[in-house]
């Protein structure tokens, strides 16, 4: 799912100074399953901010949702009521969520409240790591279902570098060096020849965001 | 002849070969390439020129290695896929064989968070195999990777790669070869080499393979300056293997570098004698005086003069 994590409450702070009547927007989706901005993020971050106001003699006024998805058009739709009332939107979906209030909601100004980080896992209760780029071409098949592209620090295709070393990675000593993981589980599979096929150059221009953002249109969900 | 540099002559009339290696300066001023290239001219047949290694911002290998040929030197110019899309790679390509370049080192590179621009926005558009293999389509097909339209004019490289047998997992590190044997490569250096037996078990897989039949394979040496510096690589440097042997006999030795020194002639004979080892790449790191006392000690000179 999609990880967040909530931004310095200064900066929130900041793009709040000129007003006094807000909606703090969460989003029921994967912000609450990575704590970052479902509804009970919603209710301290509303919390937090009134009691920073109060601290410098000013009053805040912060109105609470938390759609099940804000970035579906239709749960954010029933915010149009909510965002008469308001002048700006803090929301702390990630960053899709944000675009889609943006972009139904052309009058209000609507604010990040948190720094959209990666597509990861639960690793244990407290802990995400990175698990895929949304890279375009799925290579999972051919690397024993590790990425090597959100996993790498080099996105190497090929194998690991030279730094890797007792299983870990220079760059990040706590962090795993995939391709060591790679070769362990292609090993545990038998499948170790395909540590040997050279996996050649790829085709960032057509697959990747590198060509602009991406869109899928399917003609038979269309109405 | 693929490239017909001063290297692939002497590696293809079977000679043991010696590349050297230059770091270039960290500014534009070409004393510093002067200086390190007087210390190292007529004592190794050819001079690595690294390409913003560790990811510290130097003057780039292209500019650096046709200076070199200016004076006299033949550079094997090193190339990292850390900083440069395919584009800019094979643009580099066109214009650095037009200098007269005939022998690169294909890398994937130092990670950039290790060297003074940690901000940057790192490329990997390709990895040093991919790397490999567009070189190799450049010279061999005369095309861009890729693409059918031929390139005007031929790309002469003889193309090197690095291969570190000290990296883990280590039964991978054969493949690794392979791959880059397959993908293209005429040469390779290692990483520097302190850990002989887990060299030697190397190479028997690399030999087991064939691979010191299809690739020249030059092992690589770094002399220690001091007990200081061989417990800092040890603990520091992923990929490098010290054994305590040796760090003891840098750390307990009266006169270190000295000592660092007849080890490093003691490697290069001891290397010499594996076979499918063809040669012996010096990193004598800001210690490039020493190469000229290394190779006279190991008996490596004179050098051979290949017209």
């Amino acid at each position: 799912m999609i990880k967040a994590e909530q931004k310095p409450m200064d900066e929130i702070l900041r793009y709040l100074s000129p007003y006094d009547r807000i909606l703090l927007s969460g989003c029921g989706a994967c912000v609450t399953v990575c704590h970052a901005g479902g509804e009970k993020e919603v209710e301290l971050l509303a919390s937090a901010l009134k009691m920073a106001f109060r601290k410098s003699g000013k009053s805040l006024e912060v109105l609470e949702a938390t759609p099940a998805r804000q970035c579906e058009p239709e749960f954010a739709s029933e915010l149009s009521e909510t965002i008469e009332k308001v002048e700006a939107v803090i929301s702390i979906a990630c960053g899709v969520g944000v675009q889609t209030l943006a972009r139904h909601f052309p009058k209000t100004p609507v604010f990040p409240g948190v720094n959209t980080t990666f597509l990861g896992e639960t690793v244990t209760h407290g802990v995400w790591e990175e698990r895929c780029q949304a890279c375009g071409n799925c290579i999972l098949e051919r690397t024993g279902g590790i990425c090597p592209v959100a996993r790498c620090a080099k996105q190497l295709f090929n194998g690991p570098c030279g730094g890797s070393s007792k299983g870990k990675c220079e760059i990040k000593r706590e962090a795993d060096c995939a391709w060591q993981l790679i070769y362990d589980r292609l090993k545990g599979l038998g499948q170790l020849y395909r540590m040997e096929e050279i996996i050649p150059a790829r085709r960032w221009g057509v697959e990747s965001r590198d060509s602009g953002p991406r869109r899928i249109v399917r003609e038979d969900l269309k109405v | 002849m693929k490239a017909g540099s001063n290297l692939e002559k002497i590696l293809s009339k079977d000679l043991f070969a010696v590349t050297g290696e230059l770091g270039p300066p960290k500014g534009n001023d070409v004393s510093v390439i002067q200086r390190k290239a007087d210390l190292l001219k007529g004592y190794v047949d050819a001079v690595n020129v690294t390409d913003n290694q560790t990811a510290i911002v130097r003057m780039s290998s292209i500019a650096t290695s046709s200076l070199l040929i200016q004076m006299g030197l033949e550079p094997v110019m090193q190339m990292v896929t850390r900083d440069r899309n395919r584009i800019a790679i094979q643009s580099d390509l066109f214009g650095a064989t037009a200098l007269g370049i005939r022998n690169m080192l294909c890398l994937t590179g130092d990670h950039h968070t290790f060297g003074n621009q940690v901000d940057s926005k790192n490329v990997h558009d390709l990895d040093s195999i991919q790397l490999i293999d567009c070189v190799r389509t450049m010279r061999d097909k005369g095309t861009l990777l890729g693409g059918e339209e031929k390139i005007e004019g031929e790309i002469k490289l003889f193309i090197g790669a690095a291969e570190n047998p000290f990296g883990d997992p280590f039964e991978f590190r054969a493949i690794r070869l392979a791959k880059k044997a397959s993908a293209g490569v005429d040469f390779i250096q290692t990483q520097c080499i302190y850990d002989m037996t887990r060299f030697k078990e190397w190479m028997k897989m690399v030999r087991d393979r064939g691979l010191h039949e299809k690739v020249h394979i030059l092992a690589g040496v770094t002399p220690l300056k001091s007990g200081g510096m061989a417990r800092y690589m040890a603990k520091n440097v992923s990929g490098i293997i010290i054994p305590d042997q040796i760090i003891d006999r840098i750390v307990k030795a009266k006169k270190p570098a000295e000592e660092g020194i007849k080890l490093c002639v003691e490697q290069i004979q001891e290397l010499r004698e594996i076979e499918g080892v063809h040669g012996v790449h010096i990193m004598a790191i800001e210690w490039e005086q020493m190469t000229s006392q290394i190779t006279e000690m190991a008996g490596l000179l004179p050098r051979p003069q290949i017209t």
